[in-house]
């Protein structure tokens, strides 16, 4: 994750807590969304940024899942984000982000 | 493996941090999703790196 | 129905390794702990420019290569270069980096480009065995002496200027304003190669198209760049300051400001210009995006791949009047984006690609050729962010799906059928769909293709003002040859 970007997720995160919190990711393939999914749950894997070494544990999830697509609204679901089940390599994405959370998060 | 009422819950009533990108899946898609279960953005942000 | 005719494309790359330090992310990197290391890190990855030159992409882009050939090459490109590849091309050229410094001081009448003389007689030396002819750029190369370059390139506020070999500065770019920070050396260094970059592209479009600079009424230039003081950050109108460069006397212009989605708006303009005979030519000019030298250099560095994003690129596109043979643009055929659509790929791709379709009566399965986000997954690939071509042409398959058009196990087949591997440097707006006009038109003469497609994006979300993306599209069509007219009557 861009460097800027962590540090503004570690400002936010010191302003709201991790109580309650759930990050959703929209990444569109599997590297970006595993090296996302680390950085939120045990830091950032490339040890350069804010979030290097900070262990958020945050649940993480993506938008592509079959958790978000089960809860989430099946229309507006399917107008905003279905159509990226086709186009992206779902299986592999859902699959690298899946282990990450199991891994890492308070949830696992 | 989570039963489906612990599924509800996921989303529920929670504080989401949303990270899109253009080409995938953007932040305002995934927004209008989550107010169907009533998460909250925190932070939402949609990358572009082209 | 008679619409604008494509009149002429041209297509640069300027190869500045030296210049990718003062990109956004080198810079920035550099200027923090440790930049010492990884100025020499970034120093020792950058590219000869023949490597430059034999990068089958960059080939691509220039167009001795056509896109669908990079398919058969064996990938990494770079490890693979194309053997005798030629700077030159039939659209433009790739230039070495000691040409572009001469011509980055010839852009500047301000005088906050400095060489040093030995190094600007060189370069003008170098400019005067080009093909084209050079003259009026040559005149304004002029040079200080070593101690006056390095006297001004330790200045502070000036950015110095440097040449593979010569271990101290070959010039600088001075400050234009002591408080203005919109003047800073850096800015003025951007416009300038933006400005630079443009103007080599028109320069090539009107020579090798014999076209009289005096035809050329408007000029819409479609890059990125903010040119402007304090008072005006972004007032613009590079379009003008280039047509002066390249001597259009006839011509005016203004910058059409849309992100990465400039090009495509300012083409829709330039033909609306021309259908409604406001004007008989107007120029199209997009020059390149210093600020996005080495965007992604962290990357290359750690997955061991040279900085491939050392090029400034530059296209330039004429629009005229209907003259009965060239491409014409469908101006009935153009697709937007609209506020009121939401931000769904699905919503985006509805309003850039179904609607417009529909209107001129294609499916999608009735393109033969469709251009999106052409960027080098070389490129992109390294710091996770994929195949962007690939993935908006899966975008474009999957709307044919929904539409009934393909069955989903089709969408690899339309995407090999209907696309072409990404090759356009990651320069922003140069990437939106526009590096495929040459190609497409290639491909319309040559009877390969009969229809071929343009969608383009643009990120206006980075700018915070919003939290929409943007889009625009048209079609293109071969026309129909006096022959087979003939034959058919």
């Amino acid at each position: 994750m861009d460097l800027e970007d962590q540090g503004l997720l570690k400002r936010v995160i010191d302003e709201n807590g991790t109580d309650n919190v759930v990050v959703i990711l929209g990444s569109p393939d599997e590297e970006s969304a595993r090296v996302y999914a680390e950085t939120v749950t045990s830091g950032d894997p490339s040890w350069a940024g804010p979030l290097a070494g900070v262990s958020l544990r945050l649940p993480v999830y993506h938008i592509l899942e079959k958790e978000m697509r089960d809860e989430i609204d099946p229309a507006i679901y399917e107008e905003h984000v279905a159509m990226m089940e086709m186009v992206l390599d779902t299986e592999e994405i859902t699959r690298a982000v899946r282990e990450v959370r199991e891994k890492g998060s308070d949830l696992g | 493996m989570p039963n489906g009422k612990e599924v509800k819950k996921m989303l529920q009533g929670k504080k989401a941090i949303i990270i899109g990108e253009r080409d995938g899946v953007a932040s305002p898609a995934i927004e209008a999703c989550l107010k169907t279960v009533d998460a909250t953005p925190i932070y939402s942000l949609t990358q572009c790196y082209v | 129905m008679s619409f604008p005719v494509i009149a002429a494309t041209s297509y640069v790359l300027c190869h500045t390794p030296q210049l990718v330090r003062y990109g956004s992310k080198p810079a920035r990197e550099i200027g923090k702990e440790g930049g010492d290391d990884v100025a020499a890190r970034l120093d020792a990855a950058l590219r000869p420019f023949e490597d430059a030159v034999g990068y089958p992409p960059n080939q691509v882009f220039i167009g001795n290569t056509a896109p669908g050939c990079l398919r058969g090459m064996e990938r990494p490109w770079w490890k693979h270069p194309i053997a005798a590849a030629s700077r030159f091309s039939e659209w433009g050229e790739i230039m070495p980096e000691l040409e572009f410094l001469g011509l980055l001081k010839a852009a500047d009448q301000f005088n906050v480009v400095q060489l040093r003389a030995d190094l600007a007689e060189a370069s003008s030396a170098a400019l005067g065995e080009h093909p084209l002819p050079l003259d009026l750029e040559r005149e304004r190369i002029t040079g200080i002496s070593p101690d006056e370059c390095q006297r001004l390139a330790t200045a502070p506020g000036s950015l110095p200027l440097f040449l593979a070999g010569d271990p101290v500065p070959v010039g600088c770019v001075l400050i234009g304003h002591d408080e203005d920070t919109n003047l800073v050396a850096h800015i003025l260094l951007e416009n300038l190669a933006t400005k630079a970059s443009g103007a080599l592209a028109v320069r090539h479009l009107i020579e090798r198209n014999g076209i009289d600079p005096a035809s050329i009424s408007y000029v819409l230039n479609c890059g990125e760049e903010a040119v402007g003081d304090r008072y005006q950050r972004g007032g613009g109108s590079l379009s003008k300051a280039i047509a002066e460069q390249v001597g259009l006397l006839n011509a005016s212009g203004s910058d059409t400001k849309a992100f990465c989605c400039a090009p495509v708006h300012s083409l829709v303009q330039a033909a609306a210009l021309v259908q409604a005979k406001v004007f008989e030519s107007v120029l199209v000019v997009g020059g390149g995006s210093l600020a996005k030298l080495g965007m992604k250099f962290r990357s290359h560095l750690d997955k061991e791949t040279p900085i491939l994003e050392d090029v400034l690129a530059g296209l330039a596109i004429l629009i005229s009047a209907d003259d009965g043979r060239g491409p014409q643009i469908r101006l009935d055929s153009i697709g937007r984006h609209r506020v009121g659509s939401g931000s769904s790929q699905q919503a985006i791709l509805q309003d850039l690609v179904r609607d417009p379709l529909r209107r001129i009566g294609w499916r999608l399965t009735d393109v033969d050729l469709y251009a999106t986000e052409m960027h080098n997954p070389e490129v992109t690939e390294p710091s996770g962010s994929g195949d962007v071509p690939d993935r908006n042409y899966r975008m474009i398959a999957s709307l044919a799906v929904i539409d009934g058009d393909i069955a989903r196990d089709q969408i690899g087949a339309f995407v090999e059928e209907r696309g072409v591997p990404g090759f356009s440097p990651t320069q922003g707006h140069i990437a939106a769909a526009v590096p495929m006009l040459g190609h497409a038109i290639r491909d319309l003469e040559a009877g390969r293709a009969q229809r071929a497609f343009f969608l383009a994006k643009g990120s206006l979300f980075l700018g915070k003002m919003t939290n929409m993306s943007d889009g625009m599209s048209f079609a293109i069509e071969r026309r129909p040859s006096k022959t087979t007219d003939a034959n058919n009557a």
